[in-house]
């Protein structure tokens, strides 16, 4: 049972505060992805929870226990780094082996092989086994990283950006290969990313992680639908999610001038910022509001549209065989129950909070 | 020339100045090339010839061809093996005290620590002083009846620089306070490279203070010890300065001493030209052992 459980952890470096009064409870089993930006905490969060920090306050504990006295090597943590760090001048036979030769965890060398070929068929690097690390490409090094990570069977695998420095491609399949490998392992993950498609895609659960604070936990379709406030709003979906200023009238919503119906109505006549994704903006002959396309970026299945209504720019969505041309000026609308309503100044869904 | 100004760069300070690349080229090649031909080329290929005649320089006497009678006389006397014994032996204990002190200070260095610069550049200081200087105040710390050595270790009227045995190791040690520093600075070069996230994988991965340092420290500086170990070893074989002025023990003859003695005290130009041929020969031999080892852990 590797349950993985943070209670007000601060941690500073000089003056800077990484973490501040970080709770976070990864349940066992689970594929957990923290999403923030450089500098959130991210890195220092996992740091903490290996051992390779210590927090200034706050307690750490691994499967129920407190591991806040224990060493890297004592809290049976596997930590895979974007910088993969494979040991030079090893094969990577060597690196794979490196952990199963410890004196701390001595296991027979009929054991290193079994493991050491079983990782590498799982990844399938069994034909780089003897080939040394300096020779390999990036996936191959990453997938190493991981080979050596699983070698040791441990219940926490904590992940650093592992994709991060790799290409599109491989970075989408080594996504599904590990989604794949957790599903065989069943062990605990801990992913840390600041791609938010990575978070989406992966993650069981998603804790988005503000300036050393944890903003909001939840699924990824409860991050994407319901955000808390107007910074997990953003942080999630491409391209981000619109935000309007505007009022809340008895009509509706008055926005730019234009008056568009809402299902939230019910707060009474407020300013408010008006949360809306791409997709749920619709153009439409007789829709109410009006703007300008500013630009087209045709994807293929989808054309995304930036517009400029005012001086507000909205970006959407639209089937790629929608004819639509520069600095044409469309009318639009939206699909009034998914409009999301946030306090202007705090920035909080007036629907959750 | 109109040719090459038109291959010039148009906005070049040089093609503004009115300099060509070949001029240029010329006129920081030229000096380099004139100087290594007076100085180095030559006396080299002089030596050479010099090898093969009884010329003195103190005489007037013409130079007389003697063939390879040099060499044989050089190879088959016994004092000049005993030169190379005991060069090699200095060689083979300045280096590797040089190597456990110097390495070892570069691990006690490398970790953050307050005023390590300061250490850092006060630890250096043994290298940059002149060998004869050294050796001079070496010899007041060696003296037997007011040295320091003597005193804190309580060993009455030693003599460390008379003593057969024991002069060679006392010269080596000055050899060793002098240039550890050089091997710590490149060690320490050497260890600020080895990547840290390498060092927390291992720790994670529970892998002990002595296996994280002979699977991922070593490895890793093995090359930049060994450049130092090929350095010291150069000039370690060439040692002079301090040693002369040391001691004058027939065991601690090293082969720059007798060099030394043969060429100016003796006037025998034209044998220790010879012998200095084979020297060369000798020093150029360990060094390609070196470099080849030096290229494997590179390749590695």
């Amino acid at each position: 049972m590797a349950r993985i459980e943070l209670n007000g952890i601060t941690k500073s470096f000089g003056a800077q505060r990484a973490l501040k009064g970080l709770d976070l409870v990864v349940e066992d089993g689970e594929f957990f992805v923290l999403l923030g930006r450089t500098g959130a905490g991210k890195t220092t969060t996992l740091r903490v929870i290996a051992g390779l920090e210590k927090p200034d306050t706050g307690s750490v504990s691994i499967g129920n226990r407190d591991v806040g006295g224990w060493t890297a090597a004592e809290r049976d943590v596997a930590l895979v780094l974007q910088q993969y760090s494979l040991y030079p001048r090893l094969t990577v036979r060597g690196n794979l082996e490196f952990p199963l030769r410890s004196k701390v965890r001595r296991q027979s060398e009929e054991e290193i092989a079994r493991r050491v070929d079983r990782a590498a068929k799982t990844l399938q690097i069994t034909h780089l086994l003897d080939r040394k690390v300096e020779r390999l490409s990036g996936g191959e090094m990453q997938r190493v990283s991981i080979g050596r990570a699983i070698v040791r069977q441990p219940s926490v695998f904590l992940m650093d950006e592992p994709l991060s420095a790799l290409d599109a491609k491989l970075r989408e399949s080594l996504r599904v290969e590990l989604k794949k490998l957790h599903a065989e392992l069943g062990a605990t993950f801990l992913f840390v990313t600041h791609d938010q498609v990575e978070a989406m895609s992966m993650g069981d659960k998603i804790g988005v992680l503000q300036s050393g604070r944890l903003v909001q936990v939840g699924t990824p379709s409860e991050i994407y639908e319901r955000p808390l406030n107007t910074f997990v709003a953003r942080s999630v979906g491409s391209p981000p999610m619109n935000l309007i200023e505007g009022r809340l009238g008895a009509g509706g919503a008055e926005i730019g001038g234009y008056s568009l119906p809402v299902s939230a109505a019910a707060l009474g006549a407020r300013a408010v910022t008006f949360g809306v994704r791409p997709e749920n903006v619709v153009l439409a002959g007789g829709a109410p509001a009006e703007a300008r396309v500013f630009d087209i970026e045709d994807q293929g299945v989808i054309k995304i549209l930036a517009m400029d209504m005012g001086d507000t720019r909205l970006h959407v969505t639209v089937p790629a065989g929608t004819r639509v041309a520069r600095d044409e000026v469309v009318r639009f609308g939206w699909k009034p129950e998914r409009v999301l309503t946030f306090d202007p100044a705090s920035g909080v869904n007036l629907a959750l909070g | 020339m109109a040719d090459v100004m038109t291959r010039l760069e148009p906005n070049s300070r040089a093609a503004a100045r009115g300099l060509s690349d070949l001029s240029i080229r010329n006129l920081f090649i030229i000096p380099t090339i004139t100087f290594l031909i007076v100085f180095n080329v030559f006396p080299l290929i002089y030596s050479l010839y010099t090898g093969f005649t009884d010329y003195r320089a103190s005489t007037t006497a013409p130079a007389n061809w003697v063939g390879l009678a040099n060499f044989r006389e050089l190879l088959s006397d016994p004092f000049i093996w005993r030169n190379f014994t005991i060069t090699a032996k200095y060689v083979v204990i300045s280096v590797t005290g040089q190597v456990i002190v110097g390495f070892g200070l570069a691990m006690l260095l490398n970790r953050p620590m307050a005023l390590k610069g300061l250490i850092t550049t006060l630890l250096m200081l043994p290298m940059m002083l002149s060998p004869a200087v050294v050796g001079l105040f070496w010899k007041l710390l060696y003296d037997p009846s007011f040295g320091i050595i003597n005193y804190f270790l309580g060993l009455g009227k030693f003599e460390w620089l008379a003593d057969p045995q024991m002069a060679l190791w006392a010269v080596a040690m000055v050899d060793i306070w002098m240039w550890s520093p050089f091997v710590m600075l490149l060690s320490l070069a050497g260890l600020s490279a080895v990547p840290k996230h390498l060092y927390e994988a291992a720790e994670i991965d529970r892998a002990g203070p002595f296996y994280t340092f002979f699977r991922i420290t070593l490895p890793l500086v093995a090359p930049i010890l060994m450049i130092a170990i090929i350095f010291r070893t150069m000039e370690a074989f060439k040692t002079f300065d301090h040693a002369y002025i040391l001691s004058s023990q027939p065991t601690t003859e090293l082969i720059a001493i007798r060099l030394y003695k043969m060429a100016f005290l003796e006037w025998q130009t034209g044998l220790s030209s010879a012998f200095a041929y084979i020297v060369l020969i000798v020093v150029v031999a360990i060094t390609n052992i070196y470099v080849k080892y030096l290229n494997k852990a590179k390749a590695r």
